[in-house]
C-alpha cells in the first residue's frame, strides 16, 4: 500500500466522493461497508456517512470504489484523484 | 426466426458448468466475434464484461431488432430495456424501496415465509421437490408482500412463467403477454385504491408522475426477476451445495460464513447466464477489437464467472473464499441487479434455514434425473428431489 502523504508530510485524509448522477443506488457500498456508507431514504442513492477517511481506510475505500458497479465512488486522495476502477473507458 | 432450436454456447451448460467450447472461445480472448448461429460479438473475459455493462455511454440496452427486423416486445417501465435518462428516472423511482436498510426491514418478513415453508417441505415426505415446496413459493410470497399482489395471483403467474421459459414452444407469445396484463390490471386496481405495497407506493408518492404502462413495466421486470431468478438462484444454490459435501460440511461447521457462500454460490451457478446483449452506438476499441456501431455484444456472465483468467482465481467451489465477491452474477454497471440486496438476504436465510432444519440434507435422486432449464432467461432447474 503507498503511503498517503498530505502537504505537510502528515498523512492526509481521503476524501469520500459520490457522483450522485451516476449512482445506481445498488446499496453495494452500505453493503459492504456501512461505516462509510448509507443510502438515502428518498432516491435510494448513497449518501457517504463521512467526507473524509483517515489514511487506514484506504484499502478498504478502494475496495468500495472498485466494487460499486456504477463507477460512481470517487476516493480523493492528495495529489492523486481515483476513482472506480476501470468502469469509464474513456 | 431461427430455424433451429441449438442453444447458443453461452446458455448451455454440463450440470452447473460452462460447456467445453465456452471455456475454448474464452481461453482464446476476451472478445470474440460470436460463434456460428449468434449475431454480433460474445464478451467472455472478465474486465471486458466488467467495461461494457458498466459503459452506458456507449452501449445501449435498448434490444436489437429480431431477425427479419421485427422488434423484440417491450414495455415501457421495464428497467433491463431502456438507457439513461429514462433509465435514471425510473430506477430511482424504486430504488429507495430495495434498499440495504430496507431489506433489513424486511427480514421478519422473510423469516417467517422461510420458516412456513421449511415445515411445508417436511410434510411434503421424502424425496420432496424443494422447487415446488421451498424455493418457488419462497421467492414468490416475498415479492408479493413487497409488491402488494395479491398472493392468490402466484399459482397463475408461476403458470405463465413456466410457458415462457419454454423457449420454442407456441404459448410463449401469449403467455408473455399475460403476464404483462396482469400487471396492468394490479395497476389499475391499485390506482383505485393504493395499497401499501410498492405499486400503491408509487402511487401515492408520485401519482401521475409515473404512467399505468411504466408502473405495469416496472411490476414485470420486478417480479420477473425476483421470482424466477431468486427461487433459481435458491435452488441451484442448494445444488451445488449437495454436489459438494466437503463445502457443505464446512458451512454447517462455520455457519459465519454464511455470507461468503452466498456470494460464491451466486458466481458459481450464474443464475442468468447471458445479460440482455448490449449494442455500440458508436465504433469502441476495446481489448485489441474493434466493435462497430450498431453491432452487437453478448456478454457471457457465466464465462466472466467461471471460465479461468489471469488473475489466477481457481473455479472450483470454494464457500471460504473472499475474492468471490467481484462476480458479475448479478451484473454491473447501472443495470445492476435492482433486488440484489433482497436475493442475497433471501439466499442466507433460506439456506440457513434448510441447513439447520435438515442435518442430512442431500440428493432425492440421481444426477442424470435432474432437467434443468436453458431456454428461459434464467438457468434453472424443473425439480430439485431432496432427502434428509
Ligand atoms: S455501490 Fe455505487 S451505485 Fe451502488 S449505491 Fe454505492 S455508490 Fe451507488
Amino acid at each position: 500500500m503507498t503511503p498517503v502523504t498530505g502537504a505537510d508530510g502528515g498523512a492526509a485524509n481521503i476524501g469520500i466522493r459520490v457522483d450522485r448522477d451516476r449512482c445506481a443506488g445498488s446499496g453495494v457500498c452500505a453493503l459492504f461497508e456501512p461505516r462509510y456508507f448509507d443510502q438515502s431514504e428518498e432516491d435510494g442513492l448513497a449518501l457517504p456517512r463521512v467526507r473524509e477517511a483517515a489514511p487506514e481506510a484506504l484499502p478498504v475505500l478502494r475496495a468500495a470504489a472498485s466494487r460499486c458497479p456504477a463507477g460512481a465512488i470517487t476516493l480523493v486522495v492528495p495529489d492523486t484523484r481515483e476513482s472506480a476502477a476501470g468502469d469509464r473507458a474513456d | 426466426m431461427t430455424q433451429s432450436f441449438e442453444l447458443q454456447v453461452d446458455k448451455r451448460r454440463s450440470l452447473l458448468d460452462p460447456v467445453p467450447e465456452l471455456l475454448e472461445i474464452s481461453a482464446r480472448a476476451p472478445l470474440s466475434k460470436a460463434p456460428g448461429g449468434m449475431p454480433g460479438w460474445i464478451a467472455t473475459g472478465r474486465e471486458v464484461v466488467r467495461q461494457i455493462l458498466g459503459d452506458s455511454e456507449r452501449f445501449s440496452n435498448v434490444p436489437p431488432p429480431e431477425p427479419g427486423g421485427r422488434k423484440l416486445d417491450q414495455h415501457e417501465g421495464s428497467l433491463l430495456h431502456i438507457d439513461p435518462p429514462e433509465h435514471s428516472r425510473l430506477r430511482r423511482l424504486v430504488a429507495p424501496m430495495f434498499t440495504v436498510r430496507q431489506m433489513r426491514r424486511l427480514e421478519p418478513m422473510m423469516e417467517r415465509i422461510v420458516a412456513d415453508h421449511l415445515d411445508v417441505l417436511e410434510r411434503a415426505g421424502q424425496p420432496a421437490d424443494l422447487m415446488r415446496h421451498f424455493a418457488r413459493p419462497v421467492s414468490g410470497l416475498v415479492l408479493a408482500e413487497i409488491l402488494g399482489l395479491p398472493r392468490d395471483d402466484l399459482p397463475e403467474l408461476s403458470r405463465l412463467s413456466d410457458y415462457r421459459a419454454a423457449g420454442h414452444s407456441a404459448r410463449r407469445k401469449p403467455a408473455a403477454t399475460a403476464y404483462f396484463r396482469h400487471f396492468e390490471q394490479l395497476v389499475a386496481e391499485q390506482r383505485r385504491h393504493p395499497g401499501e405495497g410498492l405499486v400503491g407506493t408509487l402511487i401515492r408518492e408520485h401519482g401521475d408522475g409515473v404512467t399505468d404502462e411504466e408502473l405495469a413495466g416496472l411490476c414485470e421486470g420486478i417480479a420477473n426477476g425476483s421470482i424466477e431468478n431468486t427461487a433459481e438462484a435458491i435452488a441451484l444454490g442448494t445444488l451445488a451445495l449437495l454436489l459438494h459435501p466437503e463445502q457443505l460440511a464446512l458451512l454447517r461447521e462455520r455457519p459465519e460464513l454464511m455470507d461468503r457462500a452466498v456470494e460464491e454460490l451466486l458466481r458459481y451457478v450464474s443464475v442468468v447466464a447471458v445479460v440482455s446483449p448490449r449494442t455500440a452506438l458508436v465504433d469502441v476499441a476495446i481489448a485489441g477489437e474493434m466493435i462497430r456501431a450498431g453491432e452487437v455484444v453478448s456478454c457471457s456472465v457465466l464465462a466472466a464467472n467461471r471460465c479461468p483468467h489471469d488473475d489466477g482465481l481457481a473455479d472450483g467451489l470454494d464457500i471460504a473464499r473472499e475474492e468471490s465477491a467481484n462476480h458479475l452474477a448479478l451484473g454491473h454497471g447501472n443495470h445492476f441487479c435492482l433486488g440484489a440486496g433482497l436475493a442475497r438476504v433471501q439466499m442466507r436465510i433460506a439456506f440457513t434455514g434448510l441447513l439447520e432444519r435438515f442435518p442430512g440434507l442431500r440428493l432425492g435422486a440421481g444426477v442424470e434425473e435432474l432437467r434443468f432449464r436453458l431456454l428461459a432467461p434464467q438457468f434453472g432447474v424443473e425439480t430439485l428431489p431432496v432427502a434428509w
